[in-house]
Formats: structure tokens, C-alpha cells, sequence
């Protein structure tokens, strides 16, 4: 007979970070080794998640302000990349970056006479992570520079009215107002961010030791077992549970950027899907 | 493909580059383009279609009925698109080939799902072994048309359920005053006039099917990203055309045909918007009717 519950999530609840029982479990799947070892898998996802949202927020602020730019050679590398990065899957970019990693020289490079490892690249929470933070950076900056463009011209011509110039303004008016407006789309974008974590030990990235995400579990199991349909609801259950969380922390955020507002006009944050990814 | 290509290992410069990208292998390559084509445009159609019955139903005065409708609407909110694409074709295949073990097979008491296997007996199995390998590369490819419509179906769900109920409220009254049923009302008045709400929505989900076509590769259905790694992979001297790991740039070729793929699309998807926008009183059909006067 297999182990007591507590047992198994004492053996496999840190697994996909490597700690705890070495081999995953074989037969006699429980379901409590699914609940476990899934979760165990939702580490990475909301560590991937966190980081490249993170992270990613303050890139796609200066690039929104880039592509906001009168000038060229500040406003073209930023639509490029944009459209780059919006433009083509993320399953493609991951395989790009992965094989792109793969070819730089395995002893590392050496600048001025210092070695730059390069191994480290190739392992899923350095190089998927950088891709993750690319990614979520272009279309943040998309829904960003979308809002920048709605900010009310009487708030800019108030802010000059004030003496207000360079980066007083930019801090003071435009930026608490280009969030106000975004923040409805930027949710949905982080929310579908989270999501698209689950793609990343498909791509490419080897999951190391299989210590892979909650999807590479949910696959696991349902590949051990021919039964799709424990895992996989396990997995979406979780998933909702990520999802009412950041819906939640982000509603909060919504809250105190229109604290100011009367309450009557206050945008209350509502998901709209047709403004996905 | 060519006579001069019968000795590859003599060939070099543009000969051999010729000979090498019109190979068996790179044609097949060159043809599972046209698969992911093929998926963009079945899918469109069917995952419309299963947005309609969707936005339908969610809208529907029956409770059940409208209770089912919103939970296909919001199920693509809280959970990863990917998980439907690994659940769908699986639970799909399993759900079929248990309901032809129900009146194909002899029922002598040994369970389907038992010790972490799936067994029906041989008649029972879908496509039946014996049937060609063609028909074994349709189901598959049916199947993921199938998850593909699922999930799809219940984003375009969501905006049509939005775009339904963005429609005048007056032009609806309008139509019942001249003595229209209910039925009459959808058909002649809500859904034709609901497309220009709905076409920013749709066009953005026409570009998110395009980018989510490489999942297809998930599926096992051999498509350009199976064909760009299977060709890109180093080749050593056994082979009639030795290369190095070659993959960066197969899948660069796939990033530049994404990229593309999203330029057409944006610009087609623009040029229907200024058709539907014609004559709505919409800041749109407003901003069109200005420059026209």
C-alpha cells in the first residue's frame, strides 16, 4: 500500500525544486500524489510568473515612453521590438532563444580576460525567464503606450499650468494616469501571462532532473496512467486559484490608483478576454 | 528532384543548397505550412460557430442553458489554454473509442480504465488498425481541430456575448415595434448589427489562433516546428547532406513566416473593419461618413 498523505507531501511538495524524494512516484498514483506533485510543479509557474511581471513592468514603461518618442532612432528599435515579440508566438520565441543559447561557446566567453559562463543560460529559469520577461515586456508596453496616448490633454495642459516640465511631469501626471487608464488591460495581460508559463518545459528547456511546472506533472500523470482526466482538472483548478489571486492583489493596486476618483466614475477592473495576448 | 542531384556528397555552393532545400524532407516541410493553414482556416469557422452557440446560450432565458453558456465563456479566463490542448484531443479519443467498446466489444467484465492503462478491445480502437496511415493523420489533425475550436469557440464566445449585448438597445426596440418575434429580432436585426462590435474582438482572435498554431507540435501532428527540428538537427556524414545543428535558423524561417502571417492579417482585418464600419453610428461609421461628405 502507498504512503499516508502527509508522508507524500512531505516527500514530493518541494520535488520540482529538487528537494524530497528522487524518484517520482511510480504506480499506484494517489490522489494525493497529484494534488501534490502538480502543486509542487505551481512553483515555477508563479516564480515565472512573479519575476517576468516584475521585471517586465519597468521595461515596458520606458519602452511605451520610447515608442511615445518623437525620435526615430528612440521610437523605431522600440516598435520593432514590439512587433517582434507581439507578432510571432511564444512558443517559436522560446525555441528561438533555446537554440540561440545552445550555440554560444560551451567554456564560456571570455571578455578582458574574464570568463562569462554560459551554461546557466540554457536552463529553464535563466533563459525561459528572459524570454518570459521579453515577451510580457512588448505587449505590456503595447497596452502601456496605448493609454499614454489617452491621457486627457487638459491633464498635460494642467501639469505645464503648474510649471511642471521633464521628469516632475512625467512622474507626477503622466505616469499615475497612463496606469489608471491601462490597469484593466495590464491585468488581463498578467493573468494570461501566468498562463502562458505553462509552456515552457514544452519548449525546448529540458526540465532538469524532471523538475518541471505544474502542466509537465499534470502531463506526467496523465501520460503514466491513460487517464486525462484527474490531472488536468487538478492543474485548472489550481490555475483559477492563481488567477482569482492576481485578480485580486491587481484590484487592490486598481483601488488606490483611483482613490482620487469620486466613487461613482471609479473603473472597477472587469476581464475582458477580447483584449488578450 | 533534379538528375544533378543523384550524387550530393560532389555537389557544393548553389547546386548543393538547391538540391538540399528541394529534398523529400524539406517538401514535406514546405507542405506542413499549408497543414497549419489548413488549421487556421477550419478552426476559424468551427470556433465561430461555437462562440455563437456559446453567446446564445449565455444570453438564453432557460437558466441551465444559460448557466452552461457562461461557464464555457468564463472557463478560458481562470485556465491556461495549453491544458485544453493536452485534455481535449486525449479525453476526445478516449470518450469515442469507449462508446463504440459499448456496442462493439464483449462485455466479459474486464474494466476499461484499470491498472494505469486504457485497453478496448481491437475493434473497438479508432481509426481500426488496419485503416491506412492517412486516415490515422486526419483523426489526429481532426482532433486538434476539435481542441482548438473548444477553446477558441469560448474566447469568440466571450466576444460575441459582448458585442450582442453592445447593440443599440433602441434599434432592438425599433425592430419589435414593427411587430417581429423574438427570433425574428436575432436574426434580422441583433446579429447582423452586432459584427462591428465584434470585429476588434474577432480580429485580435484571429491573431492569437494564428500565434497558438504551433501548439499543433504539442499535439503530435507533424507540422512546421516538428519538420524545422527534425530538418535543423545535425546531420553527420551518414547522411546525403551533412550539416551542423541547423535548427536556429529553421525556426527563424518559422519566426519570420509568424511574423508575416500577423503583417497580412492586420491588414485585411483593417480593411474589412472600414467595410463594416460603413453607416454605424459608431465613432468609426461617423469618422467614415465625415470624410465621404
Amino acid at each position: 500500500m502507498s504512503d499516508s498523505c502527509p508522508q507524500i507531501i512531505a516527500d514530493y511538495a518541494f520535488r520540482s525544486l529538487g528537494f524530497g524524494e528522487r524518484v517520482l512516484p511510480r504506480g499506484d498514483f494517489t490522489l494525493c500524489h497529484e494534488f501534490t506533485l502538480i502543486g509542487s510543479g505551481l512553483i515555477w509557474n508563479i516564480y515565472f510568473g512573479v519575476l517576468a511581471v516584475g521585471f517586465g513592468f519597468f521595461f515596458a514603461t520606458a519602452l511605451a515612453l520610447a515608442k511615445a518618442s518623437p525620435r526615430g532612432w528612440l521610437r523605431r528599435p522600440s516598435e520593432w521590438f514590439i512587433f517582434v515579440f507581439r507578432g510571432s508566438p511564444l512558443f517559436i520565441q522560446f525555441f528561438l532563444t533555446y537554440e540561440l543559447l545552445v550555440m554560444l561557446p560551451k567554456a564560456g566567453i571570455n571578455l578582458f580576460g574574464l570568463t562569462i559562463e554560459t551554461s546557466w543560460t540554457t536552463s529553464a529559469w535563466a533563459g525561459a525567464l528572459f524570454v518570459l520577461f521579453l515577451n510580457t515586456s512588448a505587449y505590456s508596453a503595447e497596452i502601456f503606450h496605448g493609454a499614454l496616448m489617452a491621457v486627457p490633454k487638459g491633464d498635460i495642459e494642467a501639469a505645464d499650468a503648474y510649471g511642471l516640465t521633464g521628469f516632475a511631469k512625467f512622474r507626477r501626471v503622466l505616469w499615475p494616469t497612463m496606469l489608471r487608464l491601462a490597469w484593466p488591460a495590464y491585468t488581463n495581460e498578467a493573468i494570461f501571462l501566468f498562463h502562458a508559463t505553462t509552456l515552457v518545459f514544452f519548449s525546448g528547456f529540458p526540465a532538469y532532473q524532471q523538475r518541471g511546472d505544474a502542466l509537465y506533472y499534470a502531463k506526467f500523470f496523465a501520460d503514466k496512467t491513460f487517464n486525462p482526466f484527474i490531472p488536468y482538472p487538478i492543474t485548472a483548478f489550481y490555475f483559477i486559484l492563481v488567477t482569482l489571486t492576481v485578480i485580486g492583489l491587481f484590484g487592490m493596486v486598481n483601488r488606490r490608483l483611483n482613490r482620487h476618483l469620486p466613487g461613482h466614475i471609479r473603473p472597477k477592473l472587469r476581464i475582458r478576454p477580447q483584449i488578450i495576448r | 528532384m533534379f538528375d544533378t542531384c543523384a550524387d550530393p556528397k560532389t555537389l557544393e555552393g548553389l547546386s548543393w543548397l538547391l538540391c538540399y532545400l528541394t529534398t523529400g524532407k524539406h517538401m514535406m516541410f514546405y507542405g506542413s505550412f499549408f497543414v497549419v493553414i489548413a488549421l487556421m482556416v477550419i478552426v476559424a469557422p468551427v470556433a465561430l460557430a461555437f462562440g455563437f452557440g456559446g453567446a446564445i446560450a449565455a444570453r438564453s432565458p432557460f437558466a441551465p442553458l444559460r448557466w452552461f453558456g457562461k461557464l464555457y465563456t468564463s472557463m478560458v479566463r481562470g485556465i491556461p489554454d495549453i491544458v485544453f490542448f493536452l485534455f481535449v484531443p486525449v479525453a476526445m479519443d478516449q470518450g469515442l473509442e469507449y462508446l463504440r467498446y459499448l456496442y462493439k466489444c464483449p462485455h466479459d467484465g474486464t474494466p476499461v480504465w484499470a491498472n494505469n492503462e486504457f485497453s478496448v478491445c481491437a475493434a473497438a480502437k479508432l481509426p481500426l488498425s488496419s485503416t491506412p496511415q492517412i486516415w490515422h493523420e486526419v483523426y489526429g489533425f481532426s482532433l486538434a481541430v476539435i481542441a482548438f475550436a473548444v477553446v477558441f469557440g469560448a474566447f469568440a464566445a466571450n466576444v460575441l456575448y459582448g458585442a450582442m449585448n453592445a447593440v443599440p438597445r433602441a434599434q432592438l426596440e425599433t425592430a419589435e415595434a414593427y411587430g417581429m418575434s423574438p427570433a425574428q429580432v436575432r436574426r434580422r436585426v441583433l446579429i447582423p448589427q452586432m459584427w462591428t462590435y465584434a470585429l476588434p474582438g474577432l480580429s485580435n482572435l484571429w491573431l492569437i489562433l494564428v500565434k497558438a498554431t504551433p501548439l499543433l507540435f504539442l499535439l503530435g501532428v507533424e507540422d512546421v516546428v516538428y519538420w524545422a527540428r527534425e530538418l535543423g538537427a545535425t546531420k553527420s556524414q551518414l547522411y546525403d547532406y551533412p550539416h551542423p545543428d541547423w535548427r536556429f535558423w529553421y525556426v527563424l524561417v518559422l519566426l519570420v513566416f509568424y511574423l508575416s502571417m500577423t503583417k497580412v492579417s492586420e491588414i485585411v482585418l483593417g480593411r474589412i473593419s472600414t467595410r463594416l464600419s460603413r453607416g454605424q453610428a459608431t465613432m468609426a461609421g461617423e469618422a467614415l461618413r465625415k470624410a465621404a461628405a
